[in-house]
């Protein structure tokens, strides 16, 4: 059985666990282009190697980030995201936009 | 006739002549570079030779021939697939498929047994019905079949209706067919070579050079080599080779397992699948019963097997065929799978004006190949890209127009 290590429940059989893609910066929700959107959904940097990627908790719904190694299988770190989402993404301006 | 081999071995013909060329050194210049010795490799490089006049031509290989995922395939060509661009082009492929060895005088052991696929609940005949109409519209042999036909093709299928996801109807598409997967990449590279095509084995591309959106020369690890353009044909390692250009790909990779069983007699002539308790099943010519198509839960650049997909394979296999509790596991392996976000491949012009791309072969690789071989080759040659694969255009993501091709996998849909 190959095990992860869920940062709210410890170390969990990898079955309960649903992998979530790649982890990229959210571009601007107002100035990316449709291009540009299109790349961040579907292109991946599908690297050979170290990655940072999202996984959930199926169980119990939580989402966090993994550094794992993609040629060797191994998970090197777990962590919670509030690591890189340090504070709210704000979504106010983008309603605004859309109201117009 | 008992003098047969005597007179073959005193004959001229013997021994057989070497199928390749013997490696030499790289020459300074190819007007066509094919990263990727596998089947779709070998098999553009043939068609650019041999119906195209077009022999400076190297392939560059890595490893040794067809020894990547062409010899990690199972080997099962169909074309009952669900979008009409899909249908249309592998139903050109199984056709090409079933004249190859008579275009190459070499046995690639073709074997139209057919292929039946599975339905455990109403929802996968509706898309069964579905997918029949598709496929008798273009010209493909596929119909849904009832409980008493699929025991008449497949007399020792666990028919029960105790089982846990007891049979309702199936697919049948009677197109469906195997061939032997080395013997597909021998025989186009030895067509190719016997034309003047150049096979490099054991030559790695390390680095692509980029000059004002064109790629001028590739650096192996045998030295630097000038090119009029390139073809990447590196399936299951598409973005890292495409990196090297500069090329952004929609492809993630996951391992896709697979696992044989030791011979038996024949007694399983089509090929069977399972959506619902996801394994296909088919015999091969030589009694192996081949079990196949668990992919792993998240992308890897590894080529292991697992404990988990072992069980779950067996487990399915033995749902559908009680009797192969008692056999015996041979080997079990894996192939790396480009996965792409709508299950179609990636075929076509690049952003690099003459780099040109055959990638994102997911688990739809081996059944095309010779129509890959066709087209790319022609788009090679005329620098036009051929209708038929224009759909599979890396721009369709940027333009949100995927060809979401849900009858791509034979286990998973």
């Amino acid at each position: 059985m190959k095990l992860l290590t869920c940062p709210l429940n410890g170390s969990r059989n990898i079955a309960e666990f649903t992998y979530g893609g790649e982890y990229h910066a959210t571009p601007d929700h107002i100035s990316t282009s449709a291009r540009d959107w299109a790349e961040h959904v579907f292109f991946h940097d599908n690297a050979a190697g170290m990655v940072t990627e999202w996984w959930c908790h199926t169980a119990s719904s939580f989402w966090f980030l993994a550094e794992r190694n993609t040629i060797t299988d191994e998970v090197i770190r777990t962590f919670k995201a509030d690591e890189i989402y340090t504070e709210r993404i704000d979504f106010s301006a983008a309603k605004t936009e859309s109201r117009s | 006739m008992p003098f047969g081999l005597l007179k073959y071995g005193l004959s001229s013909q013997y021994p057989a002549k070497h199928h390749f060329t013997p490696s030499k050194d790289l020459k300074k210049h190819y007007d066509v570079v094919i990263i990727g010795g596998g089947g779709h490799g070998a098999a553009i490089a043939y068609n650019l030779a041999k119906y195209h006049g077009i022999t400076n031509v190297a392939i560059l290989e890595k490893a040794y021939l067809g020894g990547g995922n062409t010899a990690r395939n199972t080997a099962v060509i169909r074309s009952n697939y669900l979008t009409e661009s899909g249908v249309k082009f592998y139903s050109e492929s199984v056709k090409l498929y079933n004249n190859l060895s008579n275009e190459f005088n070499y046995n690639v052991m073709m074997e139209n047994r057919g292929q039946l696929t599975l339905a455990h609940s109403d929802a996968a005949i509706r898309s069964f019905r579905w997918r029949a109409e598709v496929n008798q519209h273009m010209g493909v042999r596929s119909e849904l079949v009832d409980r008493q036909t699929i025991s008449e093709l497949v007399p020792n299928l666990n028919m029960s209706e105790d089982s846990r996801y007891p049979i309702l109807a199936g697919l049948w598409h009677a197109d469906g067919a195997t061939a032997r997967h080395d013997a597909v990449a021998w025989g186009y590279a030895k067509g190719a070579c016997d034309r003047g095509v150049e096979l490099h084995q054991l030559t790695e591309v390390e680095d692509i050079e980029i000059t004002s959106g064109r790629v001028t020369a590739v650096k192996t690890n045998r030295g630097k080599v000038e090119c009029g353009c390139v073809v990447q044909a590196v399936a299951g390692a598409s973005s890292i080779v495409a990196k090297k250009a500069g090329i952004p790909l929609p492809i993630h990779c996951y391992p896709l397992q697979a696992m044989v069983t030791q011979p038996y007699k024949p007694i399983l002539t089509p090929h069977v699948s399972s959506p619902q308790v996801h394994v296909y099943v088919h015999q091969t010519s030589r009694g192996e019963f081949v079990i196949g198509g668990g992919s792993d839960p998240y992308p890897l650049y590894n080529t292991r097997a697992t404990l988990d997909q072992r069980e779950s394979l067996s487990a399915a296999a033995m749902e559908l065929f009680p009797f192969l509790s008692q056999a015996r596991l041979l080997r079990q392996w894996a192939g790396t799978t480009d996965m792409t976000p709508d299950y179609s491949p990636i075929m076509g012009l690049s952003p690099v004006e003459n780099y040109y791309l055959d990638a994102g072969w997911g688990t739809w690789g081996f059944k095309a190949t010779p129509i890959c071989g066709v087209t790319m080759a022609e788009l090679v040659a005329t620098k036009k890209v051929p209708e038929i694969i224009r759909p599979f255009e890396l721009e369709r993501f940027y333009r949100f127009e995927q060809i979401n091709e849900a009858g791509a996998t034979a286990a998973s849909h």
